[in-house]
């Protein structure tokens, strides 16, 4: 059974429609790269998954359990999948250790001593062990984006969703993060990126997904796929950003 | 200018000054209580989706924000006996003053709730905390945060205000003045002494504020 | 003798409210004059200048403009001046509005980004072409929705000046309230006068507010 499964997925706001039908299937342990124009709906693809936003019509299932049914238990789902921000949104008030405790203790109902034991070594794993007692406004954007990744690796989610995190970074901190992204992509855990970051797309990940006008328009393996486009719509894509 | 001025002649009254001011201090703090509580009310039904809870609670706030202080105290002292509502002036002035307050909080407290960004709910959600986790752990606090200077500056405006209910004879600190200036004939020395008897109330309250500010929003603890 | 509250009596109230529109108009432009001098004095790189400014608004806004206006009802005679209470409540509200208007306008000014005079020097604008071209057109542009707004705020502290006996729409009230015994329908038609006026200015300050972010 594929970790996540989307059959034919329609989202609107207003009168717009973002995801025109998409379909698709991730299995446990790929690295897929949603690659697209802006307003191509890869974003909303993502947020869909995590249930941020709520589907027309069609199906999705997250690890077992269907997202789009009445009553799912959205907080179990948000457990399984962690998703980490373009904008960070780490919580400014709380120190870094403790915007990785909140939801241990809130949600795995860990005790002080577990949940702190747990921020250390996630912390320590994304290179920040020296700022578990710094907060969020006292950290260069590279720094906020990777104890994001950290919080939400805390959780040991089953998938993971990363939403443009490099794009609001300076470009000399945008490496920093693809290092931690690398390192938990090594580890086997399944990742979903919406991304800008090419090379990164051809060498860490295992497949790419096209957005293009609300639908999937191409998907296949990471290098192939963006070494020979089969569509005209990727190439012209692939010449704009690369260019 | 040949006026003597005698504050000196004044100092007999210390008993009625402390009287007053205690009962002005009474009178801020049940107005900033009540105030907040219908302030709340008012702040949820006035985002509330549905009409017949919004559109009451903007009214209200949009009145009260648009008239005069004074002419809502009449209106609740001298006004409602007409409809068999009579009230004491004590209860007259804590209605008006906390009607008035109700109004200023709801656009206080709605302002600061809009102010804490979408995102950060969105985080704490798809870190699985509920609806309820999330608004107490992570909106309140900032929530808090950006509401507590507006209240902080509205309590010492609104406390500047409950002078008016000396004109209907309650017995708070500026009704002091006329009685001072009745038994020694020295106006300006009354008043003046009096509203400055304000001034110090207001310093003291704004560096009380602003410590616990300091104490509850800025200082980090760090373990 | 006891009459009944009649349309005679609201046309007695709006003719009443011209003074109170009179007395709001006099304090703002009074206010505004004292108010600019406030702005730059708390600006000016001058510590000693700035203190006293900040003494002074802190003065008027620490404490209550009823007490403001009865230390002028009752000081101003003191120096020989007029005993008018028209003299001392367009005075008091004029000191008020100032110590007010001083500080959104100050506020206004440091809201514009440092970056900007540096942008103008970087132009090789002189300082005060700096100032007249590139940093008070956008004060200006900040500063108006919040002017119009401290104008309700105005308006209705009018409403004080009943109680050292000016005779404006609130005073006016209590008048016709003793002759007529109908308190209720007078300080209603009261408050819908105000409501009028401040109603209107209050639109006015929100439409300017959601321009200024538009042109944006």
């Amino acid at each position: 059974m594929p970790l996540v499964e989307m059959r034919d997925v329609r989202k609107s706001f207003g009168s717009v429609e973002v995801l025109k039908g998409v379909s698709l299937s991730l299995e446990k342990g790929e690295i897929v790269a949603v690659i697209g124009r802006s307003g191509s709906g890869k974003s909303t693809l993502l947020r869909c998954i995590n249930a941020l936003e709520t589907v027309q019509s069609g199906k999705i299932v997250v690890d077992g359990i269907d997202v789009t049914a009445p009553g799912a238990d959205l907080n179990l789902l948000r457990q399984r999948a962690g998703m980490v921000f373009q904008s960070y949104n780490l919580f400014p008030h709380l120190s870094v250790e403790r915007n990785v405790t909140l939801a241990l203790k809130l949600v795995r109902r860990m005790d002080q001593a577990a949940a702190r034991r747990v921020a250390e070594q996630v912390v320590t794993k994304v290179g920040l062990a020296d700022k578990l007692q710094a907060y969020p406004d006292e950290l260069s954007g590279g720094q906020q984006q990777r104890v994001a990744i950290a919080r939400s690796l805390a959780m040991q989610p089953a998938l993971m969703l990363f939403d443009e995190i490099t794009s609001a970074l300076d470009p000399e901190l945008v490496g920093e993060v693809l290092r931690v992204l690398e390192e938990v992509a090594r580890e086997g855990m399944t990742m979903m990126l919406v991304t800008h970051e090419m090379n990164f797309a051809k060498n860490v990940a295992d497949r790419v997904i096209f957005m293009h006008e609300g639908r999937v328009h191409e998907d296949g393996p990471a290098r192939e796929t963006l070494a020979a486009p089969r569509t005209t719509e990727l190439g012209a894509f692939l010449s704009a950003v690369l260019h | 200018m040949n006026y003597n001025f005698k504050f000196g002649a004044l100092w007999r009254y210390q008993d009625e000054i402390v009287q007053g001011l205690l009962l002005t201090l009474q009178l801020s703090a049940v107005t900033m209580v009540c105030g907040l509580v219908i302030g709340l009310g008012v702040a949820l039904a006035a985002g509330s989706p549905r009409r017949m809870l919004s559109a009451p609670a903007r009214v209200y706030v949009e009145t009260i924000r648009n008239t005069p202080l004074l002419v809502q105290l009449f209106i609740v002292y001298f006004g409602l006996p007409s409809i068999g509502i009579k009230l004491d002036a004590l209860t007259a002035a804590l209605i008006a003053l906390s009607v008035n307050m109700g109004a200023y909080s709801a656009e206080i407290l709605r302002a600061g709730f809009e102010s804490v960004r979408r995102s950060q709910v969105e985080a704490a959600r798809s870190l699985g905390l509920t609806a309820g986790q999330a608004f107490r752990h992570v909106v309140l606090f900032q929530a808090m945060k950006a509401i507590y200077p507006a209240l902080a500056s509205q309590f010492v405006l609104m406390m500047l205000a409950t002078s008016v209910v000396s004109s209907i004879g309650v017995a708070e600190l500026f009704h002091q003045a006329s009685f001072i200036d009745s038994r020694t004939y020295r106006s300006f020395e009354a008043y003046a002494l009096i509203t400055l008897s304000y001034l110090a109330l207001t310093l003291v309250f704004r560096s009380l504020f602003s410590g616990v500010y300091w104490a509850v929003f800025v200082r980090r603890p760090r373990r | 003798m006891i009459r009944e509250f009649s349309p005679a009596d609201v046309v007695y109230l709006i003719a009443a409210a011209r003074w109170t529109v009179l007395l709001a108009l006099t304090a703002m432009v009074g206010g505004g004059l004292l108010g600019l001098l406030v702005a730059v004095l708390r600006i000016i790189p001058l510590r000693p200048v700035n203190w006293l400014a900040i003494g002074y608004v802190n003065l008027i806004q620490g404490t209550p403009l009823l007490g403001q206006l009865f230390v002028f009802f009752f000081g101003l005679p003191l120096f020989g001046l007029s005993v008018e209470a028209w003299t001392a409540a367009a005075l008091s509200l004029s000191i008020y509005a100032s110590a007010f208007f001083g500080e959104i306008w100050r506020g206004s000014l440091q809201s514009v980004s440092p970056r900007q005079w540096e942008a103008g020097a970087a132009l090789g604008l002189t300082y005060p072409q700096r100032l007249f071209y590139v940093i008070l057109p956008q004060a200006v542009r900040i500063s108006v929705p919040p002017t119009v707004g401290f104008l309700v705020q105005l308006v209705k502290n009018t409403s004080l000046t009943a109680l050292i006996g000016f005779v404006e729409l609130t005073r006016a009230s209590q008048i016709i309230t003793g002759a007529t015994f109908a308190p209720l329908p007078v300080y209603l038609t009261a408050a819908v006068i105000y409501f009028a006026i401040c109603f209107s200015l209050s639109q006015l300050s929100r439409r300017l507010e959601r321009g200024l972010h538009a042109a944006r």
